[in-house]
This record gives C-alpha cells, sequence and structure tokens, in this order.
C-alpha cells in the first residue's frame, strides 16, 4: 500500500527578497515589503526587517509566520543576554546566536531564509547570510528569498573581489561609499521587481553606522 | 527570640502558632543593609546602602532591573536575592514573549509570594533570607511593593527594610503623604535624606548609596555615581548638617538592640506574631 501523505503542510511561503551589503564603516539592510501567498497578494506594506540588538538587524523571508516567531525567540535571548551581561549583543555574537536557534530546530525548521547585518565590535559592517538551519557564513553581501538568484549575480559582478583567495571574507567590504551602496540596492530592487511575481510594493531600507540608524523607503513597481 | 525545640524544622510548628524558620528568615532581612522605597502618582525611586566588607572588596549589588518598568532593591541574603531577581526576570521575559505587554506588577508580586510559601512549607527547603521592595508600573499606575520571606507582600506608599531602617521609617512616616504629588526630583531627594538618616552621621556620599527610578516615560534606570553625587550636593545633604530631629538619633539606638524594633507600630502585643506586619 502506498504511504499515505498529509493533506496539508505546517508551511507556506510568503515571498519577498532581503538584500544586505557591508561596507567599510557602515551596514545596508533592505528587503521589500510585499507579503504573498500562492499567486495572491496578502499586503504591500509587511516589514521583514527586525531590529535584534542596537548594531544588529535581520531581514528574513520565507514563511513570516516562523519569522515572526524567530525574530521573538531571538529578542527574549538578548533581553537575557543585557540583563546577565549589562550590554548589548555584537553582531557577531548575535550570528552564533542566531545559528544556534535555527539548529536548535533542525528536525522541524524555522522556514526563514535569513540575513543579518550589523557593524562589528569595531565600528566595521558586517553581514552574515544563512540557510534555514543554520549555517552560515559572514561575506560582504548577502540575497535571500524569492529574488536572490536575480540579484546575486548581479552582486557579484559589481562587487565581488578579483580574486577570493587573495582577500578573506571578513575583510571583503565593499570599498563602495554609504549613498552609492544604497543606490545599488534600490537598482537591485528595481530589477528583481522586474522579473520576480513576488517582489515588489516598496523597499525598506535600513543604514546603520556609526551616526545610528537610517530608514528610508523607495516605492517599487506594484504588478 | 531566643532558641528553643520548635525552630529546628520549618515545617514545625510552636505550641504558640509560630514558625521559628521563617521568623529567622525575617531576621536576615533585618541583618541586611538598609533598602527604601517611596512612591507617586506617576514614579518609583529605590534607593539602598552600599557597604563592603572591607576598604579592598568591591560593593554589593542590592538592586536589579528586572525589566523595563519592574525594578527591585533587596536586604538581607544577597545571593537569594539576586536568585529571585533572576526568576523575575524570567517572569517578565516570558508573559511579554506570550502577550507582547509588560506583566503587571502585582501579578509578579504575587508569585514571587507564591514561590517564596512554597519554602515554608516543604522540608527539604529553607526559606528564602531576603526581603523584596518591588517598584514598578503599570496600566493601574505606579506601585512600590513588599515581598518578605514568609510569603506575605504588601503595598506601600513608602517603606524601608534592613538594619537601621527605622531611621528611614520614621522621616518616611513623616513626609509621605506629600508623596503622591511629588515631582520625581523631589522623590529622588526624599529617597536621598531617608538614606541619610540611616547612616546616623555618616557621611552620605554616592559611593555609600544607589538610587533608581522608574516612571511615566522613564524606563527602569539606575543612576551613575555622578548624577547621585551632583544631587547630594544640591540639596546638600552629605551630612555635616545636625540632623532633622535630635529624637532620630534615640530611635535609632533602639535598633541596635536584639528586641525586634520593626514592630514598633504594633509595639503593645509582644506575643504577637511578627509575620502580621
Amino acid at each position: 500500500m502506498p504511504k499515505e501523505h498529509a493533506n496539508w503542510s505546517p508551511y507556506d511561503n510568503n515571498g519577498g527578497t532581503c538584500v544586505a551589503i557591508a561596507g567599510s564603516d557602515y551596514c545596508v539592510i533592505a528587503a521589500d515589503t510585499r507579503m504573498s501567498t500562492g499567486y495572491s497578494i496578502l499586503t504591500r506594506e509587511y516589514s521583514k526587517i527586525c531590529k535584534l540588538a542596537d548594531k544588529s538587524f535581520m531581514a528574513s523571508s520565507g514563511f513570516q509566520a516562523d519569522v515572526k516567531a524567530l525574530q521573538k525567540v531571538l529578542s527574549s535571548r538578548h533581553l537575557i543576554y543585557q540583563h546577565q551581561h549589562n550590554k548589548q549583543m555584537s553582531c557577531p555574537a548575535m550570528a552564533q546566536l542566531l545559528s544556534n536557534t535555527l539548529y536548535y530546530k533542525r528536525f522541524f525548521p524555522y522556514y526563514a531564509f535569513n540575513v543579518l547585518g550589523g557593524l562589528d565590535s569595531e565600528g566595521k559592517g558586517c553581514v552574515f547570510t544563512y540557510d534555514a538551519v543554520g549555517s552560515y557564513e559572514r561575506v560582504g553581501y548577502s540575497a535571500q528569498g524569492s529574488g536572490a538568484t536575480l540579484i546575486t549575480p548581479f552582486l557579484d559582478n559589481q562587487l565581488k573581489s578579483p580574486s577570493p583567495l587573495l582577500l578573506p571574507a571578513k575583510d571583503a567590504v565593499t570599498p563602495l561609499s554609504e549613498t552609492e551602496a544604497v543606490d545599488l540596492v534600490k537598482t537591485c530592487f528595481a530589477s528583481a521587481t522586474e522579473r520576480d511575481i513576488y517582489t515588489g510594493d516598496s523597499v525598506e531600507i535600513i543604514i546603520l553606522n556609526a551616526n545610528g540608524v537610517r530608514r528610508e523607503t523607495e516605492q517599487l513597481r506594484r504588478d | 527570640m531566643f532558641r528553643n525545640q520548635y525552630d529546628t524544622d520549618v515545617t514545625t510548628w510552636s505550641p504558640a502558632g509560630r514558625l521559628f524558620q521563617v521568623e529567622y528568615a525575617m531576621e536576615a532581612v533585618k541583618q541586611g543593609s538598609v533598602a527604601i522605597g517611596l512612591r507617586s502618582k506617576t514614579h518609583i525611586v529605590l534607593a539602598c546602602v552600599n557597604k563592603a566588607n572591607s576598604e579592598l572588596s568591591s560593593h554589593q549589588r542590592k538592586i536589579f532591573k528586572v525589566d523595563d518598568h519592574i525594578g527591585v532593591a533587596i536586604a538581607g541574603l544577597t545571593a537569594d536575592g539576586r536568585v529571585l531577581s533572576r526568576y523575575m526576570r524570567s517572569e517578565c521575559i516570558n508573559y511579554g514573549y506570550t502577550y507582547e505587554s509588560p506583566l503587571p506588577v502585582g501579578r509578579l508580586v504575587v508569585q514571587l509570594a507564591d514561590k517564596a510559601q512554597v519554602c515554608t512549607q516543604r522540608s527539604w527547603k529553607r526559606p528564602y533570607g531576603v526581603g523584596l521592595l518591588v517598584a514598578g508600573l503599570d496600566e493601574s499606575g505606579a506601585h512600590l511593593y513588599y515581598n518578605c520571606p514568609s510569603g506575605n507582600y504588601f503595598e506601600y506608599q513608602a517603606f524601608a527594610i534592613g538594619s537601621r531602617s527605622q531611621a528611614a521609617k520614621t522621616y518616611l512616616e513623616r513626609k509621605f503623604e506629600k508623596f503622591t504629588e511629588s515631582s520625581r526630583d523631589d522623590l529622588v531627594k526624599d529617597a536621598l535624606f531617608a538614606i541619610r538618616e540611616t547612616l546616623q552621621g555618616e557621611k552620605l556620599t554616592s559611593h555609600v548609596c544607589t538610587v533608581a527610578v522608574v516612571g511615566v516615560g522613564e524606563a527602569f534606570n539606575i543612576l551613575d555615581q555622578e548624577t547621585v553625587q551632583t544631587l547630594i550636593n544640591e540639596f546638600e545633604i552629605s551630612g555635616e548638617e545636625a540632623p532633622i530631629n535630635e529624637s532620630n538619633v534615640e530611635q535609632s539606638g533602639g535598633d541596635g538592640d536584639g528586641a525586634a524594633p520593626d514592630q514598633r507600630g504594633a509595639a503593645a502585643e509582644e506575643g504577637a506574631a511578627p509575620m502580621d506586619i
């Protein structure tokens, strides 16, 4: 007798794209604001970016219910850390925590594709990219979500250092200035919106630097 | 309180209907260095005296932030206080996770009191040896509670616990009627004055005390040493002036005796179980 299968799935994909770029003294984290299910749009104004600590922002695409739960767990863990250590978590520390939290549910994963962006303890931009079960790496830039396959080759063309063997990953912060990086991100989303049906409506951009946090929004095609 | 045959176990009643182990736990609170709290309609101030064991060692932390809207000051066995603060923080975080809103203070103190009560009814446990002044703000306003090792808790407009707390209580009793309408700064000033009362002539500096505030629009925060010293100088309460009331000296002297000084209010019946405060 062929095995019976469930007629429902605990997961759904709400679509969307997330991007982050690390600079020498800034970090840009961006995500579109469209939330969809199947071929329908649930809302055009949903934020996929969450502030986990003063210098750590996480953008996540995938199943937003799991994303929300993940954000809550990490926020609570950060509160505990602050009580115990009397200070905010650094971005690399948060990166490890996120990885451990994801692997904790290795056998019923958070359906979340995350990009963590922030400033490390030296004030340099850092970006960490993850898979659904916590495998992560520090990189100079990353894209996740439905538009990632369209954006990543473009970022490779614009940002990738000539020889990855010469420059170790953590020094691969982009030589671009902050304004150039923000413009690059806007270009990425404008292009991805053209061809990916799950990306569009508007893009929320967070810019983190020594002076603090800045937020920008840019309208995208709504079709 | 004398040693007797009914005081070995917390699960043994005395013929007079007292649990001596619990009362001894409350003694531990009285031996700790002083902690005071006072509240207005919109703010609560906690202050405590930090006495280091010797010049070489650091002070013990007696004031803990539990959440943005709740803080606690302890007197007695600080180790027990630390453990209870960790419990309170955990409860606040879990409540915030589930309900996405701050835990009402009244709920937290009940949970704390129930936790303390458990230790008065298990033969393999001992009561917590720490008194907690819980200061918190929620939808129903500003609150100050006192949690006893006995598992009782009370709400106060102002209170003081620990050694020589009677001096502070006398000061607070004189002033408390004005607290409801006090401004935040006046409340801090009164807290510092109350602390000064307990120091019995010793100089009040920011090295000896810690002050924390929580209120409407102000998350729980411990004031840093510089701010406190500035306030002390501003209010000229370094202790070099004559004490406000000479009679304070007498009352403070009385606290040195073994007789329960904190029951002066209910003084008449000596046999009354001190747990009734």
